[in-house]
Protein backbone atom coordinates (compact mmCIF):
# COMPACT_ATOMS: atom_id res chain seq x y z
CA UNK A 1 0.00 0.00 0.00
CA UNK A 2 1.53 3.56 -1.06
CA UNK A 3 1.99 6.09 1.84
CA UNK A 4 0.28 9.01 0.39
CA UNK A 5 1.07 11.44 2.74
CA UNK A 6 4.83 10.52 1.34
CA UNK A 7 3.83 11.18 -1.87
CA UNK A 8 4.31 14.28 -4.52
CA UNK A 9 3.34 14.81 -7.93
CA UNK A 10 6.80 14.50 -8.43
CA UNK A 11 7.71 11.53 -6.83
CA UNK A 12 4.63 9.86 -8.25
CA UNK A 13 5.36 10.95 -11.68
CA UNK A 14 9.18 8.96 -11.17
CA UNK A 15 7.09 5.85 -9.36
CA UNK A 16 4.88 5.84 -11.98
CA UNK A 17 7.56 6.05 -14.86
CA UNK A 18 9.62 3.38 -13.21
CA UNK A 19 6.64 1.01 -13.09
CA UNK A 20 6.49 0.84 -9.08
CA UNK A 21 2.97 1.54 -8.80
CA UNK A 22 0.58 2.23 -11.71
CA UNK A 23 -2.21 4.58 -12.17
CA UNK A 24 -5.19 2.88 -10.74
CA UNK A 25 -3.61 1.68 -7.75
CA UNK A 26 -2.92 5.50 -7.19
CA UNK A 27 -6.54 6.32 -7.71
CA UNK A 28 -7.80 3.44 -6.20
CA UNK A 29 -5.77 4.67 -3.13
CA UNK A 30 -7.22 7.98 -3.28
CA UNK A 31 -10.80 7.51 -4.15
CA UNK A 32 -10.68 5.17 -0.56
CA UNK A 33 -8.89 8.05 1.25
CA UNK A 34 -11.74 10.42 -0.14
CA UNK A 35 -14.88 7.84 0.92
CA UNK A 36 -13.03 7.64 4.14
CA UNK A 37 -13.20 11.95 4.60
CA UNK A 38 -16.44 13.00 4.36
CA UNK A 39 -15.88 15.11 7.27
CA UNK A 40 -13.89 17.42 5.58
CA UNK A 41 -16.23 18.23 3.26
CA UNK A 42 -13.32 18.79 0.54
CA UNK A 43 -14.98 16.48 -2.53
CA UNK A 44 -18.73 17.65 -3.27
CA UNK A 45 -18.96 15.93 -6.75
CA UNK A 46 -17.70 12.65 -6.82
CA UNK A 47 -16.03 11.06 -10.29
CA UNK A 48 -15.23 7.84 -9.72
CA UNK A 49 -15.64 6.30 -13.08
CA UNK A 50 -13.99 9.56 -14.71
CA UNK A 51 -11.23 8.92 -12.79
CA UNK A 52 -10.59 4.59 -13.26
CA UNK A 53 -11.26 5.42 -17.01
CA UNK A 54 -8.32 8.29 -17.07
CA UNK A 55 -6.07 6.19 -14.82
CA UNK A 56 -6.43 3.08 -17.42
CA UNK A 57 -5.88 5.57 -19.96
CA UNK A 58 -2.55 6.90 -18.27
CA UNK A 59 -1.16 3.48 -17.61
CA UNK A 60 -1.43 2.88 -21.14
CA UNK A 61 0.52 5.80 -21.93
CA UNK A 62 2.94 5.14 -19.67
CA UNK A 63 3.66 2.19 -20.32
CA UNK A 64 4.45 3.56 -24.11
CA UNK A 65 6.73 5.50 -22.78
CA UNK A 66 4.20 8.54 -23.46
CA UNK A 67 3.67 9.84 -20.03
CA UNK A 68 4.12 13.83 -19.34
CA UNK A 69 4.89 14.95 -15.93
CA UNK A 70 0.95 15.21 -15.01
CA UNK A 71 0.26 11.56 -16.68
CA UNK A 72 -1.71 9.36 -14.28
CA UNK A 73 -1.71 12.12 -11.30
CA UNK A 74 -4.92 11.97 -9.55
CA UNK A 75 -5.71 15.82 -8.73
CA UNK A 76 -9.19 17.28 -7.48
CA UNK A 77 -10.92 20.18 -9.19
CA UNK A 78 -12.20 23.30 -7.86
CA UNK A 79 -16.38 23.59 -8.75
CA UNK A 80 -15.29 26.76 -10.58
CA UNK A 81 -14.22 24.73 -13.30
CA UNK A 82 -16.73 23.77 -15.80
CA UNK A 83 -16.40 20.07 -16.25
CA UNK A 84 -18.27 18.39 -19.59
CA UNK A 85 -21.08 16.16 -17.85
CA UNK A 86 -20.07 16.76 -14.40
CA UNK A 87 -22.35 18.87 -12.35
CA UNK A 88 -20.12 22.59 -12.24
CA UNK A 89 -22.07 24.71 -10.01
CA UNK A 90 -19.70 27.31 -8.02
CA UNK A 91 -21.06 26.25 -5.15
CA UNK A 92 -24.11 28.00 -6.10
CA UNK A 93 -27.75 27.24 -5.53
CA UNK A 94 -28.58 28.80 -9.04
CA UNK A 95 -26.22 26.16 -10.82
CA UNK A 96 -28.32 23.26 -9.24
CA UNK A 97 -27.94 20.85 -11.48
CA UNK A 98 -26.01 22.41 -13.92
CA UNK A 99 -23.59 20.01 -16.53
CA UNK A 100 -21.74 21.48 -19.04
CA UNK A 101 -21.34 20.88 -22.41
CA UNK A 102 -17.69 21.88 -22.82
CA UNK A 103 -14.91 21.23 -20.69
CA UNK A 104 -12.61 23.92 -19.22
CA UNK A 105 -9.36 25.08 -21.06
CA UNK A 106 -7.35 23.96 -17.99
CA UNK A 107 -9.20 21.00 -17.21
CA UNK A 108 -8.86 20.05 -20.84
CA UNK A 109 -4.86 20.71 -20.62
CA UNK A 110 -4.84 18.67 -17.46
CA UNK A 111 -6.77 15.75 -19.37
CA UNK A 112 -4.82 15.84 -22.37
CA UNK A 113 -1.74 15.41 -19.95
CA UNK A 114 -3.07 12.25 -18.51
CA UNK A 115 -4.04 13.51 -15.44
CA UNK A 116 -7.06 11.96 -13.45
CA UNK A 117 -9.78 13.56 -12.06
CA UNK A 118 -11.41 12.31 -8.51
CA UNK A 119 -13.78 14.58 -8.00
CA UNK A 120 -15.06 18.34 -7.72
CA UNK A 121 -14.04 20.16 -4.55
CA UNK A 122 -15.73 22.79 -2.40
CA UNK A 123 -15.49 26.38 -2.16
CA UNK A 124 -17.06 29.69 -1.56
CA UNK A 125 -19.85 31.19 -3.52
CA UNK A 126 -18.94 32.03 -6.64
CA UNK A 127 -15.12 32.24 -4.92
CA UNK A 128 -16.79 35.12 -2.99
CA UNK A 129 -15.30 34.67 0.19
CA UNK A 130 -12.39 33.56 2.71
CA UNK A 131 -13.56 31.22 4.74
CA UNK A 132 -15.90 28.62 2.35
CA UNK A 133 -18.33 29.54 4.47
CA UNK A 134 -20.58 30.84 1.30
CA UNK A 135 -21.07 27.53 -0.31
CA UNK A 136 -24.27 26.04 -0.88
CA UNK A 137 -22.40 22.03 -0.48
CA UNK A 138 -21.98 23.82 3.48
CA UNK A 139 -18.45 24.71 4.98
CA UNK A 140 -14.84 22.95 3.91
CA UNK A 141 -13.57 21.96 7.31
CA UNK A 142 -9.27 22.17 7.50
CA UNK A 143 -8.17 18.86 8.32
CA UNK A 144 -6.13 20.91 11.21
CA UNK A 145 -7.36 20.51 14.81
CA UNK A 146 -5.85 21.50 17.84
CA UNK A 147 -8.88 21.87 19.95
CA UNK A 148 -12.56 20.99 19.67
CA UNK A 149 -13.51 23.69 17.28
CA UNK A 150 -13.59 23.14 13.44
CA UNK A 151 -11.40 25.45 11.50
CA UNK A 152 -11.84 26.82 8.28
CA UNK A 153 -9.42 25.47 5.30
CA UNK A 154 -9.77 29.51 4.30
CA UNK A 155 -11.29 30.53 0.71
CA UNK A 156 -12.28 30.82 -1.65
CA UNK A 157 -10.44 27.42 -2.50
CA UNK A 158 -11.27 25.85 0.83
CA UNK A 159 -11.93 22.30 -0.50
CA UNK A 160 -8.59 22.55 -2.85
CA UNK A 161 -6.69 23.35 0.56
CA UNK A 162 -8.54 20.88 2.35
CA UNK A 163 -8.02 18.06 -0.05
CA UNK A 164 -4.11 18.48 -0.37
CA UNK A 165 -3.74 19.06 2.95
CA UNK A 166 -5.64 15.79 3.95
CA UNK A 167 -3.91 14.00 1.11
CA UNK A 168 -7.35 13.26 -0.30
CA UNK A 169 -5.40 13.75 -3.93
CA UNK A 170 -1.75 14.93 -4.96
CA UNK A 171 -2.73 18.46 -6.41
CA UNK A 172 -5.37 20.59 -6.78
CA UNK A 173 -6.57 23.64 -9.29
CA UNK A 174 -7.53 26.41 -7.32
CA UNK A 175 -8.85 30.03 -8.53
CA UNK A 176 -7.41 33.17 -6.94
CA UNK A 177 -9.48 36.53 -7.55
CA UNK A 178 -8.19 38.19 -4.11
CA UNK A 179 -6.07 35.55 -2.35
CA UNK A 180 -8.66 32.56 -3.28
CA UNK A 181 -6.05 30.38 -3.70
CA UNK A 182 -3.00 31.66 -1.72
CA UNK A 183 -4.91 32.30 2.06
CA UNK A 184 -5.96 28.90 1.95
CA UNK A 185 -2.69 27.19 0.64
CA UNK A 186 -1.30 29.67 4.49
CA UNK A 187 -3.91 28.10 6.44
CA UNK A 188 -3.41 24.19 5.50
CA UNK A 189 0.42 24.12 5.02
CA UNK A 190 0.05 23.40 1.40
CA UNK A 191 1.39 25.89 -1.55
CA UNK A 192 0.07 27.57 -3.88
CA UNK A 193 0.61 29.39 -6.81
CA UNK A 194 -1.62 32.51 -8.81
CA UNK A 195 -0.03 33.26 -12.27
CA UNK A 196 0.50 36.52 -13.90
CA UNK A 197 -2.56 37.37 -15.22
CA UNK A 198 -3.27 35.71 -18.74
CA UNK A 199 -1.09 32.86 -18.72
CA UNK A 200 -3.60 30.55 -17.47
CA UNK A 201 -6.72 30.79 -20.09
CA UNK A 202 -10.13 31.76 -17.93
CA UNK A 203 -12.04 29.79 -20.89
CA UNK A 204 -14.65 27.75 -19.30
CA UNK A 205 -13.96 28.81 -15.29
CA UNK A 206 -16.95 30.36 -14.28
CA UNK A 207 -16.21 33.70 -13.67
CA UNK A 208 -16.34 36.40 -10.92
CA UNK A 209 -14.33 39.52 -11.71
CA UNK A 210 -12.79 38.67 -15.09
CA UNK A 211 -9.93 41.39 -14.70
CA UNK A 212 -8.52 39.40 -11.44
CA UNK A 213 -9.59 36.15 -12.07
CA UNK A 214 -6.58 33.41 -12.52
CA UNK A 215 -6.15 29.84 -11.88
CA UNK A 216 -3.67 27.90 -10.28
CA UNK A 217 -2.45 25.15 -8.91
CA UNK A 218 -2.35 24.04 -5.01
CA UNK A 219 0.07 21.20 -4.02
CA UNK A 220 2.08 19.63 -1.64
CA UNK A 221 5.13 21.72 -2.55
CA UNK A 222 7.13 24.33 -4.66
CA UNK A 223 8.35 21.22 -7.24
CA UNK A 224 4.74 20.04 -7.48
CA UNK A 225 3.35 23.42 -8.28
CA UNK A 226 5.97 23.98 -10.55
CA UNK A 227 5.07 20.79 -12.76
CA UNK A 228 1.41 21.49 -12.37
CA UNK A 229 1.40 24.88 -13.85
CA UNK A 230 2.91 24.36 -17.00
CA UNK A 231 0.40 22.11 -17.80
CA UNK A 232 -1.95 24.25 -17.09
CA UNK A 233 -0.93 27.34 -18.38
CA UNK A 234 -0.60 28.26 -22.67
CA UNK A 235 -2.32 30.91 -25.11
CA UNK A 236 -5.58 29.82 -25.52
CA UNK A 237 -7.29 31.63 -28.67
CA UNK A 238 -10.88 30.86 -26.70
CA UNK A 239 -9.85 33.69 -24.02
CA UNK A 240 -8.39 36.93 -25.28
CA UNK A 241 -6.73 37.88 -22.29
CA UNK A 242 -4.37 35.20 -22.27
CA UNK A 243 -0.95 36.08 -23.57
CA UNK A 244 0.87 34.31 -26.44
CA UNK A 245 3.99 33.46 -25.08
CA UNK A 246 5.90 30.26 -24.68
CA UNK A 247 5.60 28.54 -21.26
CA UNK A 248 9.01 27.85 -19.87
CA UNK A 249 9.91 24.77 -18.05
CA UNK A 250 9.21 26.13 -14.67
CA UNK A 251 10.59 22.65 -12.75
CA UNK A 252 13.89 23.34 -14.33
CA UNK A 253 14.23 26.95 -12.87
CA UNK A 254 14.00 25.41 -9.48
CA UNK A 255 18.10 25.26 -8.70
CA UNK A 256 18.25 26.65 -5.39
CA UNK A 257 20.52 29.49 -6.26
CA UNK A 258 19.65 32.74 -5.39
CA UNK A 259 22.89 34.65 -4.76
CA UNK A 260 22.44 38.23 -5.72
CA UNK A 261 18.91 38.39 -5.95
CA UNK A 262 17.61 41.12 -4.55
CA UNK A 263 14.38 40.87 -1.98
CA UNK A 264 12.38 43.68 -1.90
CA UNK A 265 10.74 44.16 1.92
CA UNK A 266 7.57 46.64 1.74
CA UNK A 267 7.11 48.33 5.08
CA UNK A 268 3.57 49.16 4.46
CA UNK A 269 2.60 45.79 5.15
CA UNK A 270 3.97 45.98 8.54
CA UNK A 271 0.45 46.45 9.67
CA UNK A 272 -0.72 48.16 13.42
CA UNK A 273 -1.69 45.61 15.11
CA UNK A 274 -0.01 42.67 13.00
CA UNK A 275 0.28 39.47 15.54
CA UNK A 276 3.89 38.98 16.86
CA UNK A 277 4.09 35.29 15.26
CA UNK A 278 3.46 36.63 11.54
CA UNK A 279 6.18 39.27 12.35
CA UNK A 280 8.70 36.49 13.65
CA UNK A 281 7.80 34.18 10.52
CA UNK A 282 8.41 37.01 8.59
CA UNK A 283 11.73 38.52 9.95
CA UNK A 284 12.72 34.61 9.82
CA UNK A 285 11.83 34.26 6.38
CA UNK A 286 13.71 37.60 5.93
CA UNK A 287 16.95 36.01 7.11
CA UNK A 288 16.53 32.79 5.60
CA UNK A 289 16.60 34.50 2.10
CA UNK A 290 19.45 36.64 2.90
CA UNK A 291 21.54 33.46 4.37
CA UNK A 292 20.44 31.96 0.79
CA UNK A 293 22.94 34.83 -0.56
CA UNK A 294 19.66 37.21 -1.55
CA UNK A 295 20.18 41.01 -0.96
CA UNK A 296 17.84 42.42 1.61
CA UNK A 297 16.45 45.58 0.60
CA UNK A 298 13.64 47.66 2.05
CA UNK A 299 10.75 48.97 0.02
CA UNK A 300 7.83 51.26 -0.26
CA UNK A 301 4.53 50.74 -1.78
CA UNK A 302 2.96 53.46 -1.05
CA UNK A 303 -0.65 52.62 -2.29
CA UNK A 304 -0.88 49.49 -0.14
CA UNK A 305 -3.62 50.53 2.08
CA UNK A 306 -6.13 51.72 -1.02
CA UNK A 307 -5.55 48.26 -2.73
CA UNK A 308 -8.67 46.40 -0.31
CA UNK A 309 -10.97 49.78 -0.98
CA UNK A 310 -10.22 49.14 -4.72
CA UNK A 311 -10.68 46.05 -5.20
CA UNK A 312 -14.18 45.96 -3.36
CA UNK A 313 -15.32 48.43 -5.91
CA UNK A 314 -13.75 46.68 -9.01
CA UNK A 315 -14.35 43.26 -8.62
CA UNK A 316 -18.20 43.50 -6.92
CA UNK A 317 -18.55 45.96 -9.89
CA UNK A 318 -17.26 43.08 -12.44
CA UNK A 319 -19.00 40.39 -10.47
CA UNK A 320 -22.43 42.20 -10.74
CA UNK A 321 -21.85 42.18 -14.74
CA UNK A 322 -20.64 38.98 -15.22
CA UNK A 323 -23.45 37.23 -12.67
CA UNK A 324 -26.23 38.99 -14.82
CA UNK A 325 -26.24 35.82 -17.01
CA UNK A 326 -27.70 33.69 -13.91
CA UNK A 327 -31.06 34.91 -14.80
CA UNK A 328 -33.16 31.32 -15.06
CA UNK A 329 -33.63 31.36 -18.28
CA UNK A 330 -30.48 29.57 -19.93
CA UNK A 331 -29.02 27.09 -17.42
CA UNK A 332 -29.28 26.51 -13.56
CA UNK A 333 -32.02 27.15 -11.08
CA UNK A 334 -35.41 28.77 -11.94
CA UNK A 335 -38.12 30.27 -9.17
CA UNK A 336 -41.49 29.07 -9.44
CA UNK A 337 -43.25 31.80 -10.06
CA UNK A 338 -46.63 32.69 -8.83
CA UNK A 339 -49.85 33.20 -11.03
CA UNK A 340 -49.44 36.25 -13.06
CA UNK A 341 -45.77 36.82 -12.26
CA UNK A 342 -43.98 38.00 -15.28
CA UNK A 343 -40.54 37.95 -16.66
CA UNK A 344 -39.03 40.38 -14.22
CA UNK A 345 -40.48 38.42 -11.36
CA UNK A 346 -39.04 35.47 -12.53
CA UNK A 347 -35.38 37.08 -12.96
CA UNK A 348 -36.27 37.97 -9.02
CA UNK A 349 -37.36 35.56 -7.36
CA UNK A 350 -35.05 33.40 -9.51
CA UNK A 351 -31.84 34.99 -8.44
CA UNK A 352 -33.09 35.60 -4.50
CA UNK A 353 -33.36 32.07 -3.91
CA UNK A 354 -30.41 31.24 -6.16
CA UNK A 355 -27.52 33.52 -4.66
CA UNK A 356 -26.48 33.46 -1.02
CA UNK A 357 -26.47 36.39 1.21
CA UNK A 358 -22.78 37.10 0.73
CA UNK A 359 -23.24 37.43 -3.84
CA UNK A 360 -25.99 39.20 -3.17
CA UNK A 361 -24.41 41.52 -1.18
CA UNK A 362 -21.86 42.27 -3.56
CA UNK A 363 -23.91 42.06 -6.57
CA UNK A 364 -25.62 44.73 -5.42
CA UNK A 365 -22.65 46.75 -4.42
CA UNK A 366 -21.52 46.07 -7.94
CA UNK A 367 -24.78 47.43 -9.42
CA UNK A 368 -24.36 50.66 -6.73
CA UNK A 369 -20.85 51.52 -8.15
CA UNK A 370 -21.63 51.18 -12.03
CA UNK A 371 -24.91 53.28 -11.39
CA UNK A 372 -25.47 56.68 -12.90
CA UNK A 373 -24.53 59.38 -11.34
CA UNK A 374 -21.39 56.81 -8.98
CA UNK A 375 -20.15 55.56 -11.74
CA UNK A 376 -16.83 58.10 -11.55
CA UNK A 377 -17.12 57.81 -8.08
CA UNK A 378 -16.50 54.72 -7.34
CA UNK A 379 -16.09 53.01 -10.32
CA UNK A 380 -13.44 55.01 -12.07
CA UNK A 381 -11.84 56.20 -9.18
CA UNK A 382 -11.04 52.46 -7.60
CA UNK A 383 -9.95 51.64 -11.55
CA UNK A 384 -7.48 55.24 -11.34
CA UNK A 385 -6.31 53.74 -8.05
CA UNK A 386 -5.60 50.52 -9.49
CA UNK A 387 -3.25 51.85 -11.96
CA UNK A 388 -1.73 53.41 -8.82
CA UNK A 389 -0.85 50.52 -7.40
CA UNK A 390 0.21 48.68 -10.12
CA UNK A 391 3.06 51.76 -10.77
CA UNK A 392 3.86 50.95 -7.24
CA UNK A 393 4.85 47.35 -8.35
CA UNK A 394 6.31 48.96 -11.23
CA UNK A 395 8.79 51.09 -10.41
CA UNK A 396 10.33 48.48 -7.52
CA UNK A 397 10.61 46.10 -10.07
CA UNK A 398 12.14 48.73 -12.53
CA UNK A 399 14.80 49.08 -9.59
CA UNK A 400 16.36 45.79 -9.57
CA UNK A 401 14.00 43.89 -6.97
CA UNK A 402 13.20 40.44 -7.98
CA UNK A 403 11.01 39.45 -6.07
CA UNK A 404 8.59 40.61 -3.08
CA UNK A 405 8.55 39.09 0.62
CA UNK A 406 5.02 39.36 2.40
CA UNK A 407 3.04 37.37 5.09
CA UNK A 408 0.16 35.46 3.29
CA UNK A 409 -2.27 36.15 5.79
CA UNK A 410 -2.56 38.49 9.04
CA UNK A 411 -3.28 35.14 11.21
CA UNK A 412 -3.50 31.71 11.19
CA UNK A 413 -6.87 29.66 10.21
CA UNK A 414 -9.92 30.77 12.80
CA UNK A 415 -12.60 28.84 13.73
CA UNK A 416 -16.04 28.37 11.45
CA UNK A 417 -18.48 30.19 12.34
CA UNK A 418 -16.03 32.67 14.13
CA UNK A 419 -17.03 35.90 12.06
CA UNK A 420 -20.45 34.97 11.99
CA UNK A 421 -21.62 38.59 13.58
CA UNK A 422 -18.63 39.96 12.49
CA UNK A 423 -19.38 42.99 9.73
CA UNK A 424 -18.17 41.67 6.23
CA UNK A 425 -15.35 43.98 5.92
CA UNK A 426 -13.74 42.09 8.55
CA UNK A 427 -13.59 39.03 6.72
CA UNK A 428 -12.55 40.83 3.54
CA UNK A 429 -9.08 42.10 5.70
CA UNK A 430 -8.24 38.53 4.98
CA UNK A 431 -6.77 39.02 1.81
CA UNK A 432 -5.16 42.31 2.83
CA UNK A 433 -1.80 40.72 1.93
CA UNK A 434 -2.76 39.17 -1.21
CA UNK A 435 -5.28 41.77 -3.11
CA UNK A 436 -2.72 44.01 -4.52
CA UNK A 437 -1.46 41.17 -6.69
CA UNK A 438 -4.28 40.81 -8.45
CA UNK A 439 -4.95 44.28 -9.05
CA UNK A 440 -1.18 44.46 -10.14
CA UNK A 441 -1.67 41.19 -12.49
CA UNK A 442 1.25 39.85 -10.74
CA UNK A 443 2.27 36.00 -9.83
CA UNK A 444 2.38 35.47 -6.15
CA UNK A 445 3.17 32.27 -4.25
CA UNK A 446 2.31 30.95 -0.68
CA UNK A 447 5.09 29.14 0.71
CA UNK A 448 4.50 27.17 4.23
CA UNK A 449 7.08 28.66 6.58
CA UNK A 450 6.01 27.73 10.08
CA UNK A 451 3.58 27.04 13.00
CA UNK A 452 1.90 29.30 15.39
CA UNK A 453 2.50 29.13 18.97
CA UNK A 454 -1.28 26.72 18.93
CA UNK A 455 0.82 24.05 16.26
CA UNK A 456 -1.26 25.82 12.92
CA UNK A 457 0.19 26.61 9.96
CA UNK A 458 1.47 30.11 8.69
CA UNK A 459 2.76 31.07 4.97
CA UNK A 460 4.38 33.57 3.68
CA UNK A 461 4.27 35.08 0.06
CA UNK A 462 6.66 36.20 -2.38
CA UNK A 463 5.18 38.47 -5.53
CA UNK A 464 7.09 38.28 -8.35
CA UNK A 465 7.66 40.33 -11.59
CA UNK A 466 5.01 39.87 -14.24
CA UNK A 467 5.63 36.44 -16.35
CA UNK A 468 9.06 35.20 -14.47
CA UNK A 469 7.08 32.67 -12.65
CA UNK A 470 10.05 30.63 -12.94
CA UNK A 471 12.34 32.79 -11.09
CA UNK A 472 9.49 33.23 -8.87
CA UNK A 473 9.38 29.42 -7.94
CA UNK A 474 12.54 29.52 -7.59
CA UNK A 475 13.04 32.04 -4.50
CA UNK A 476 10.21 29.97 -3.42
CA UNK A 477 11.67 26.83 -3.75
CA UNK A 478 14.82 28.35 -2.15
CA UNK A 479 12.86 29.53 1.31
CA UNK A 480 10.79 26.07 1.10
CA UNK A 481 14.13 24.54 1.73
CA UNK A 482 15.24 26.56 4.86
CA UNK A 483 11.62 26.77 6.15
CA UNK A 484 12.13 22.83 6.00
CA UNK A 485 8.01 22.43 6.88
CA UNK A 486 7.20 19.34 7.42
CA UNK A 487 4.39 19.64 9.61
CA UNK A 488 0.86 17.46 8.36
CA UNK A 489 -2.39 17.56 10.58
CA UNK A 490 -2.98 14.72 12.37
CA UNK A 491 -5.80 12.22 11.42
CA UNK A 492 -9.01 12.66 12.82
CA UNK A 493 -11.69 12.94 10.14
CA UNK B 1 -22.09 57.99 2.45
CA UNK B 2 -25.13 56.50 4.21
CA UNK B 3 -27.51 54.21 2.19
CA UNK B 4 -31.41 54.67 2.87
CA UNK B 5 -33.79 52.18 2.84
CA UNK B 6 -35.39 53.28 -0.38
CA UNK B 7 -31.84 53.56 -1.91
CA UNK B 8 -31.26 49.76 -1.16
CA UNK B 9 -34.86 49.34 -2.88
CA UNK B 10 -33.63 50.60 -6.03
CA UNK B 11 -30.42 48.63 -6.37
CA UNK B 12 -32.32 45.43 -5.55
CA UNK B 13 -34.43 46.39 -8.32
CA UNK B 14 -31.50 47.44 -10.85
CA UNK B 15 -29.87 44.40 -9.73
CA UNK B 16 -33.10 42.29 -9.96
CA UNK B 17 -32.80 40.50 -6.96
CA UNK B 18 -36.43 40.28 -4.70
CA UNK B 19 -35.28 41.64 -1.42
CA UNK B 20 -38.19 41.46 1.21
CA UNK B 21 -39.49 44.93 2.92
CA UNK B 22 -38.53 43.95 6.42
CA UNK B 23 -35.33 43.06 4.82
CA UNK B 24 -34.43 46.15 3.53
CA UNK B 25 -32.78 48.27 6.55
CA UNK B 26 -30.38 45.88 7.39
CA UNK B 27 -29.08 45.35 3.68
CA UNK B 28 -29.07 49.48 3.71
CA UNK B 29 -26.43 49.38 7.09
CA UNK B 30 -24.42 46.78 5.19
CA UNK B 31 -24.36 48.82 2.29
CA UNK B 32 -23.38 51.47 3.92
CA UNK B 33 -20.58 50.04 6.26
CA UNK B 34 -19.13 48.82 3.04
CA UNK B 35 -19.27 51.92 1.62
CA UNK B 36 -17.61 53.81 3.96
CA UNK B 37 -14.98 51.58 3.81
CA UNK B 38 -14.38 52.31 0.10
CA UNK B 39 -14.63 55.98 0.51
CA UNK B 40 -10.94 55.56 1.50
CA UNK B 41 -10.38 55.55 -1.85
CA UNK B 42 -11.07 59.49 -1.67
CA UNK B 43 -7.87 60.27 0.32
CA UNK B 44 -5.85 59.29 -3.00
CA UNK B 45 -4.49 61.86 -5.57
CA UNK B 46 -5.92 60.53 -8.50
CA UNK B 47 -5.40 63.97 -10.71
CA UNK B 48 -3.87 62.99 -13.90
CA UNK B 49 -4.46 59.53 -13.99
CA UNK B 50 -5.76 57.20 -16.22
CA UNK B 51 -8.07 54.30 -14.82
CA UNK B 52 -6.77 50.83 -15.89
CA UNK B 53 -8.21 49.18 -18.84
CA UNK B 54 -5.62 46.32 -19.32
CA UNK B 55 -3.55 45.20 -16.40
CA UNK B 56 -1.56 43.73 -18.81
CA UNK B 57 0.30 45.89 -21.42
CA UNK B 58 -1.34 44.01 -24.73
CA UNK B 59 -2.95 44.30 -27.36
CA UNK B 60 -6.33 41.79 -27.44
CA UNK B 61 -5.73 39.19 -29.84
CA UNK B 62 -7.79 39.07 -32.83
CA UNK B 63 -8.70 35.98 -35.01
CA UNK B 64 -10.00 35.67 -38.52
CA UNK B 65 -13.89 36.30 -38.82
CA UNK B 66 -14.98 33.16 -39.77
CA UNK B 67 -17.33 30.86 -38.42
CA UNK B 68 -15.37 28.49 -35.66
CA UNK B 69 -18.47 26.50 -34.38
CA UNK B 70 -22.11 25.97 -34.94
CA UNK B 71 -25.17 23.75 -35.41
CA UNK B 72 -25.26 23.20 -31.70
CA UNK B 73 -28.93 23.75 -30.65
CA UNK B 74 -29.24 20.56 -28.76
CA UNK B 75 -25.55 21.24 -26.57
CA UNK B 76 -26.81 24.94 -25.92
CA UNK B 77 -30.61 24.24 -24.52
CA UNK B 78 -29.38 21.24 -22.62
CA UNK B 79 -29.54 22.82 -19.36
CA UNK B 80 -32.18 24.88 -20.00
CA UNK B 81 -34.91 24.79 -16.93
CA UNK B 82 -37.64 25.06 -19.65
CA UNK B 83 -36.50 24.57 -23.69
CA UNK B 84 -39.42 24.22 -25.83
CA UNK B 85 -39.09 23.11 -29.82
CA UNK B 86 -35.15 24.59 -29.60
CA UNK B 87 -36.31 27.77 -27.95
CA UNK B 88 -35.78 28.90 -24.32
CA UNK B 89 -39.20 29.49 -22.83
CA UNK B 90 -40.13 32.48 -20.61
CA UNK B 91 -43.13 34.24 -18.81
CA UNK B 92 -45.12 36.17 -21.24
CA UNK B 93 -42.99 39.75 -22.12
CA UNK B 94 -45.89 41.48 -24.72
CA UNK B 95 -49.71 41.79 -23.34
Amino acid sequence: MTDLSKLTIASARDALRKGDVSSAELTNAYLGAIDGAGALNAFVHHTPDIAKAQAAAADIRIKAGDAPDMCGIPLGIKDLFCTKGVPSQAASGILDGFKPEYESTVTTQLFDAGAVMLGKLNMDEFAMGSSNETSVYGNAVSPWKIDDRQLTPGGSSGGSAAAVAADLCLGATGTDTGGSIRQPAAFTGITGIKPTYGRVSRWGVVAFASSLDQAGPMTKDVRDAAIMLAAMCGHDPKDSTSMDMPVPDFEAALTGDIKGKVIGIPKEYRMDGMSAAIEKLWDDGTSMLKDAGAVIREISLPHTKYALPAYYVIAPAEASSNLARYDGVRFGHRAKLAAGDGITEMYEKTRAEGFGPEVQRRVMIGTYVLSAGFYDAYYNRARKVRTLIKRDFDQVFASGVDAILTPATPSAAFGLGAMKNADPIQMYLNDVFTVTVNLAGLPGIAVPAGLDADGLPLGLQLIGRPWEEGDLLNVAYTLEQAAGFVAKPQKWW
Amino acid sequence: MSIDTETARRVAKLARIKVEDDALPALAQEFSAILGFIEQLNEVDVDGIAPMTSVTPQRLKRRADVVMDGNQQVAVMKNAPDAREGFFAVPKVVE
